[in-house]
């Protein structure tokens, strides 16, 4: 490929794929699908972005890890941790704003947890967050005496018939401004833009870049390595508890100790496919963000399409392996 | 004589790189059983020709004879097959392996797959044995060697393939006086069995110890070669050293001041044993020394970048006791890495962050940063020192290296220091850059600054420096007034010879 080209291609990899994705499904889906349905729907969409919520909120955490050269497999754990929390704190008559703080404390401290194990003691993050992905996970399931979490309860039913938390609409109802979209996409839209502007316009930003760039560099200028990882772990994992909260409301009043298990995986190749390097000093928000959206976007265009679920995993599988061969090529040009 | 019987004959060998000529025209020849010394300062062209003579590289002219027949290594393994065999200053062992299994590493003794224990046992312990080592455990792991026993485990591992020419580089650098003595029994036992030994070392009293004969490199040439026994340490020193210093050093009229950096009997794990120094503002202190005597270990100590293991670092005025690095900073002390690619800069930031690292949060408020204040800093200094750039935003790996170096500069101008610590600060770039890396450090000098500048290059250290200071084996031994040096005293006392 001639240098202009592939620069082009590099650059903008991830939205041209996006692009290419949606217009294949919106003049494939209506040539096969049974129902003669259209794929360009507000339907579609609507259920595309709600379904790209957890994904998008964990690659914001993400993306700040992964540019700073670490990774953390934690997070579905963390993310079934912080939901089973909320559960029980609703269960016994929270009110909603403590147990949204809950939530983010509770992926907070697990962040930090791993923030302390990585920064402080230079253990390697892979190794550390498999250690915490078991440990938060057996913890969750141990809360919840190995059963989902349902709330409100009989109890709770019986004694205010009227009984009702806003959680349990934030992934469902129309949003309060325009009746488009629900709360949850509101959610990752506004966190999406300061996460962006922390990233892009802040010391700490510059910061989390410097040390995934070149972490001796980082040192040799004075940067204070260890308090920032332990503040991007920390604040990674915040986000990760907002997640749970979220998928607390998607099941509808019940913390289940056993979701979102493999969740991680979906939120690493949504950064990668973005444009992040797992070598670190690279990614952007705006990336990770349209790479969460392919993932749902094949997801639900391969549900349209009425291929098996085996296909979906197959073609979703290649797009990640398609993405690292960009992530090779942009380092080659680097070097 | 040793003509006719010649091991191995190079001849004419050239070799460039872009523009720089490594090698233009060396000759060189060796014969069975004979210990020959490559002697010549850093950059003289010793590590081309060997990696030319081990297949890593390939040269652009010139005829090499092995054994009377035309020599020509495709690769290091080739090189490896037709007998010529290269044993690296950096050990290139598995530490995991057992001592057995690095020996016969790539060359198993094997049926069907399966390992011969038996046979890889005998092979291991025959080629040991050669080396009068046949007591050492070969079932332990590598990594629980000493170096000197690692360094065997390797000529070991070399003497499996029957080499006829063993290359050494540097074998003695990180060895005690002890295990000197013994590899010097080694090789000694190598001699006797034929094999030809190029030992390339900076320390002119060892070479004169073991070494049969000498070739002296000096700019990629062939400047002087003859029998060891008649030649006086002097007599190698002016081959070394022996050239014209270009004027490329202006001196900027300054005066010394008041101490500002006191350094008292520092010691740092693992190279620095021992170091003491004053510096005084308006002082530029050259360090000299050969690679690996320690003086970026001094350095990085001062910076505290390494833990001192013993003695003081002061900077006048400020608290005394331990720090990092970004208390040095704060301090007023900048440091300069010899290496830009893995420590010095983040390649792939642009300029403007590689420039404003130190002090990012200047350039806003409450955490914010201000990128347009940002990039006018940088552009200035862009302008001022005429870096070649798109503009401050562009990442620097995509600068050359001269570039690059002007911007790691500037970050320490910007900050802004008062003390520079500077590693190797003309390294890998042009004249050009060169030139006015020179006049930036006179330029402070003559502004009150206090300048340690570490270089290889001995013109550059009597021409920019007012105070040099040697460091041999990880001491600095002598410091004195530059007008008290001269090449050939420098490099008396990097090698560790008397004054």
């Amino acid at each position: 490929m001639k240098a202009p080209l592939r620069k082009i291609f590099v650059k903008g990899g991830p939205f041209f794929g996006l692009i290419l994705v949606v217009a294949f499904f919106a003049i494939a889906v209506p040539l096969v699908s049974k129902g003669g349905g259209d794929f360009l729907t507000y339907h579609n969409f609507k259920m595309i972005f709600t379904q790209t919520v957890l994904v998008a909120i964990g690659a914001l955490g993400m993306t700040m890890i992964i540019v700073s050269g670490g990774i953390d497999l934690s997070v579905g754990s963390t993310i079934a941790f912080t939901s089973v929390i909320g559960a029980r704190l609703l269960q016994h008559d929270w009110p909603t704003g403590v147990a949204v703080l809950a939530m983010g404390a509770g992926g907070a401290l697990i962040g930090l947890f791993n923030g302390v194990l990585i920064a402080g003691l230079r253990m390697v993050p892979f190794i550390v967050t498999l250690g915490t992905l078991l440990i938060v996970r057996g913890t969750t399931k141990w809360l919840a005496n190995n059963q989902a979490v349902n709330y409100p309860t009989q109890a709770q039913m019986e004694a205010h018939p009227d009984w009702h938390s806003p959680i349990i609409d934030w992934m469902t109802t129309d949003d309060p401004f325009s009746k488009a979209l629900p709360v949850g996409v509101w959610t990752v839209v506004v966190l999406a833009v300061l996460t962006a502007l922390l990233l892009r316009r802040t010391v700490f930003g510059r910061h989390i870049f410097a040390i995934g760039s070149n972490e001796q560099t980082a040192r040799l200028c004075g940067l204070p390595t260890v308090r920032i990882k332990l503040m991007i772990y920390t604040l990674a994992g915040a986000l990760f508890g907002l997640a749970g909260m979220f998928q607390l409301s998607r099941l509808h009043g019940q913390g289940d100790p056993t979701a979102a298990a493999g969740l991680e995986l979906d939120i690493i190749a949504a950064v990668i496919v973005g444009g992040a390097s797992l070598s670190g000093g690279v990614g952007t928000i705006l990336g990770s963000m349209i790479g969460a959206l392919l993932m749902a976007v094949l997801r639900t265009g391969t549900q349209a399409m009425e291929w098996p679920n085996e296909f979906q995993e197959i073609i979703i599988g290649t797009v990640i392996i398609v993405a690292v061969y960009f992530d090779r090529l942009r380092q080659g040009r680097e070097s | 004589m040793t003509t006719t019987t010649a091991s191995l004959r190079l001849a004419g060998i050239r070799k460039s790189f872009g523009a720089t000529h490594a090698l233009r025209g060396v000759s060189f020849d060796i014969a069975p059983g004979e210990v020959h010394a490559l002697i010549g300062e850093n950059g003289a062209g010793k590590s081309t020709l060997m990696k030319i003579l081990s297949g890593a590289h390939r040269a652009d002219a010139g005829t090499m004879e092995l054994a009377g027949r035309p020599y020509l290594p495709e690769s290091p393994h080739d090189a490896r097959l037709k007998g010529v065999a290269m044993i690296y200053q950096e050990l290139n062992l598995a530490l995991h392996l057992s001592a057995q299994e690095n020996i016969l590493l790539g060359d198993e003794s094997a049926r069907g797959g399966w390992i011969n224990r038996a046979a890889s046992h005998e092979r291991a312990r025959a080629a040991l044995a050669q080396l009068g080592h046949e007591s050492l455990d070969l079932g332990r792991p590598a990594g629980r060697f000493s170096i000197a026993e690692q360094q065997v485990i390797e000529i070991a591992r070399a003497l499996l393939k029957q080499p006829k020419i063993l290359i050494m580089d540097e074998p003695t650098s990180s060895l005690t006086q002890a295990d000197t003595e013994k590899l010097f029994a080694t090789i000694g036992r190598l001699r006797a069995q034929g094999v030809g030994v190029i030992y390339i070392s900076h320390f002119l009293e060892e070479c004169r110890r073991i070494a049969d004969r000498y070739t002296v490199l000096k700019d990629g040439e062939t400047v002087g070669t003859g029998e060891m026994k008649d030649a006086t340490l002097d007599h190698l020193v002016t081959l070394m050293t022996g050239r014209e210093v270009k004027d490329l050093y202006p001196r900027t009229a300054h005066a010394t001041g008041a101490v500002v950096l006191e350094v008292k009997a520092a010691v740092s794990a693992p190279r620095l044993k021992r170091a003491s120094l004053q510096l005084r503002a308006g002082e530029i202190f050259g360090l000299g020394g050969l690679i690996g005597a320690g003086r970026t270990d001094l350095l990085r100590a001062i910076f505290s970048l390494d833990g001192l293991v013993a003695g003081e670092v002061c900077v006048v005025g400020e608290a005394a006791g331990r720090a990092t690095p970004r208390d040095r900073w704060a301090q007023g002390v900048g440091f300069l890495s010899e290496d830009r690619k893995e420590e010095g800069l983040m390649l792939t930031q642009s300029v403007a962050d590689n420039l404003t690292l130190t002090k990012q949060d200047r350039f806003g408020r409450l955490g914010f940063i201000n990128g347009r204040r940002q990039r006018a800093t940088a552009q200035r200094w862009v302008d001022e020192l005429r870096v070649k750039c798109r503009d401050a935003a562009q990442p620097i790996g995509e600068l050359s290296g001269g570039n690059q170096q002007k911007v790691a500069f500037a970050r320490l101008l910007e900050h802004p220091a008062k003390i520079f610590l500077l590693d190797e600060p003309t390294r890998g770039i042009d004249v050009g850059s060169k030139a006015q890396i020179y006049q930036l450090i006179g330029d402070l000098a003559a502004a009150g600054k206090a300048v340690v500048v570490v270089s290889s290059y001995l013109p550059e250290l009597l021409g920019l420096c007012d105070t040099i200071g040697v460091m041999c084996r990880g001491e600095l031994v002598t410091v004195r007034p530059r007008a008290a040096w001269t090449e050939a005293g420098i490099m008396r006392v990097a090698t560790g010879g008397a004054e």
